[in-house]
């Protein structure tokens, strides 16, 4: 059963991510992704870490897509056709990924992984507790400066987007 | 782990995603898509943290915690790069690779 819903998820993966990479509209290629990023969330789900796939799904699913559609919005008309990249250069550039993907595969299948069988499950209190761990192996400091990095960012994309007109500048310094 | 998956299978979908990022990051000539593309590689690499954590060892938690700083830096990374991209449409209009030489300040 789990082998089934796997193959489905992986081939929703792969379908949606080339129609993503090669759709010519560009509000369909953002939905394109979009069923991407939630097949992952099932992914996530499947191997049984449910706070990673709440996070795939509220961060990606829910934030990042929105971002996109968003800025997609402003900055396209809704019909507007984009320009693609001449055919001999795609299929050199796809040529090119395929040699990286063959040589990624032949790494991948000749290296012998020690998996161990387990079904431990993982839940949200013990991620918490990892991360908030002054122990060795505890994530307490990465954790503090990653709310520090979000918090700079958010300061920052306010104050770029808030940017004045070139024209404006002119005048000021003239 | 998921029953009757070996890890091979897994790591074969991330690959294969990771280059569908790649070729889109290079064939295509828009901010956004080029910014979507990014998503597509950052996406496929938190998978591999992730199934390599469960598969080989169960018992610590690292690959969960990396992923999860990777989505928080992906998540700020998207915000500042569209806050780039709006407001140079805002000054050049297009938001076209070939148009955008005007980035000094």
């Amino acid at each position: 059963m789990e082998k089934i819903i796997f193959y489905i998820l992986a081939f929703i993966i792969i379908i949606f991510a080339i129609a993503s990479v090669s759709s010519k509209k560009m509000l369909r290629s953002v939905i394109y992704l979009l069923f991407v990023l939630i097949g992952i969330a099932g992914i996530y789900f499947l191997i049984d870490y449910n706070f990673l796939a709440a996070i795939q799904l509220t961060v990606y699913a829910g934030g990042v897509i929105v971002l996109l559609i968003f800025s997609v919005m402003l900055v396209h008309h809704i019909e507007l056709e984009l320009e693609l990249a001449t055919v001999s250069k795609r299929i050199l550039v796809g040529l090119t990924s395929l040699l990286g993907l063959v040589i990624f595969l032949t790494t991948i299948y000749t290296h012998e992984f020690n998996v161990v069988e387990n079904t431990i499950t993982t839940t949200t209190e013990d991620i918490g507790l990892g991360l908030l761990s002054y122990d060795v192996g505890g994530f307490i400091l990465p954790f503090e400066v990653i709310s520090i990095l979000l918090l700079a960012s958010m300061i920052g994309a306010i104050i770029i987007a808030k940017g004045t007109k070139l024209t404006n500048k002119k005048n000021d310094t003239v | 782990m998921i029953a009757g998956i070996s890890i091979y299978e897994i790591l074969t979908v991330t690959s294969i995603l990771f280059f569908i990022g790649i070729y889109g990051f290079i064939t295509r000539k828009n901010l956004i898509s080029i910014l979507m593309s990014v998503e597509l590689i950052l996406n496929a690499s938190v998978v591999n943290f992730v199934i390599i954590n469960k598969y080989l060892y169960p018992d610590i938690l690292q690959g969960v915690f990396f992923s999860i700083f990777i989505i928080a830096v992906a998540a700020a990374e998207t915000a500042l790069a569209i806050a780039i991209i709006i407001n140079l449409y805002r000054q050049i209009s297009s938001v076209e690779v070939k148009d955008t030489e005007i980035m000094k300040y």
